[in-house]
């Protein structure tokens, strides 16, 4: 099964390329001047997030480089603690939201210190598996149309944040 | 809601950094994240424009069209304002098949086509449509079937079994899909 996967993943791209441009030529399209047509819009797209991704970007880096999280960890630990949930895994549950990169971090650390095969190991590989960047996917996408009034998608991305984490604290303690 | 937790992410790291006396992390991260948010968006420049063109040679050939009618029954129920065939369904297909292989870099150009089609039907163009709260529930929580980076660091890390979290991340992401589907269902019926 992982290994098919796998073999899905790695034939993916050339695949969907292959697939779309033999098929679009065998039904008359120009694909060269279509394709270029296309990716034209590319640039404008591009460009037009970029004040959405600052504003972002920005609140990110200032709350994150500031030690807010290490504050958190330090007050809230024994809370997590009596939920049978190890305090170490708290920056990674902040941050999963907020800045991939950053997430991505505090796994490798994660990983490192504890190693790969821990409990605290396993699950910090499963909570970064499982959840997206929900603060930047908002930025990019609605302001790659510029829309500035979210309404209620940041809160029902945030909660289903809340459900995957701790799915994933559930599943983990229950397989391994 | 956004207008809040911006202010306050911004508000408690400078107060935070006041009380520590360090108020030039903040001066340097706030410059950073400005700049690494210019070369972020130039770096997707080229993905953008590369899977935008091909979505073009996809939607002249009515591949885009055809995947919408396909999964019509399916998409009737989690987008019940869409027009049928609308074409912004083929990208959210395309996008969700992306997320579910862990090919991140396809997957935004393919989201941000589908919220393209998704604005020209949206009435209010200033404010998040129906339709476009479901897309991103969908998305944020995205089902992952093969978390390929994670699979990456634990390979580098030395770890006997670095797949064998393949299956926790799968039920753990179609727990948070569920629900981030239900959450917006109500929402939705709320928000009217």
């Amino acid at each position: 099964m992982e290994a098919i996967i796998y073999e899905l993943s790695r034939w993916a791209i050339p695949g969907i390329i292959f697939f779309i441009l033999l098929y679009a030529s065998l039904r008359g399209v120009k694909v060269y001047e279509c394709f270029v047509k296309g990716a034209e819009e590319g640039f404008g797209l591009a460009v037009k997030i970029i004040p959405f991704l600052i504003a972002m970007m920005m609140a990110v880096s200032i709350f994150r480089h500031a030690g807010v999280i290490s504050l958190l960890e330090k007050h809230c630990g024994c809370f997590f603690n009596l939920l049978h949930i190890p305090p170490d895994i708290l920056p990674l549950a902040i941050m999963r939201p907020l800045s991939g990169g950053a997430a991505l971090g505090i796994t490798t650390e994660l990983i490192n210190t504890h190693g790969p095969d821990s409990y605290l190991g396993r699950l910090a590989s499963t909570m970064q598996g499982s959840t997206d960047t929900t603060f930047f996917i908002l930025a990019v996408y609605f302001g790659s149309v510029g829309i500035r009034k979210y309404r209620y998608s940041l809160g029902v991305g945030l909660w289903a944040d809340v459900i995957s984490f701790l799915a994933s604290i559930y599943i983990v303690s229950r397989v391994f | 809601m956004i207008n809040l937790i911006w202010l306050i992410m911004i508000i408690a790291g400078i107060v935070l950094a006041g009380i520590r006396g360090q108020p030039e992390v903040i001066t340097e991260s706030a410059f950073q994240a400005a700049q690494a948010a210019v070369k972020y968006s130039i770096e997707l420049m080229g993905m953008m424009s590369l899977w935008l063109g091909l979505m073009k040679v996809a939607e002249e050939a009515g591949l885009i069209k055809t995947l919408a009618r396909i999964l019509r029954p399916f998409t009737k129920l989690l987008f019940p304002s869409l027009p049928p065939n609308h074409p912004a369904l083929g990208s959210i297909l395309m996008n969700f098949s992306a997320n579910l292989l862990g090919l991140g870099n396809a997957a935004t150009p393919f989201g941000l086509k589908a919220m393209q089609e998704l604005q020209k039907i949206n009435k209010n163009k200033d404010e998040a449509s129906e339709a476009m709260c479901t897309f991103l529930a969908m998305n944020t929580s995205n089902i992952t079937l093969l978390p390929a980076t994670i699979i990456g660091i634990r390979l580098a890390a030395g770890s006997a079994n670095p797949t064998e979290v393949i299956g926790t991340t799968l039920f753990a992401t179609t727990i948070g899909f569920t629900a981030a589907l239900i959450t917006d269902g109500i929402m939705r019926r709320l928000h009217r």
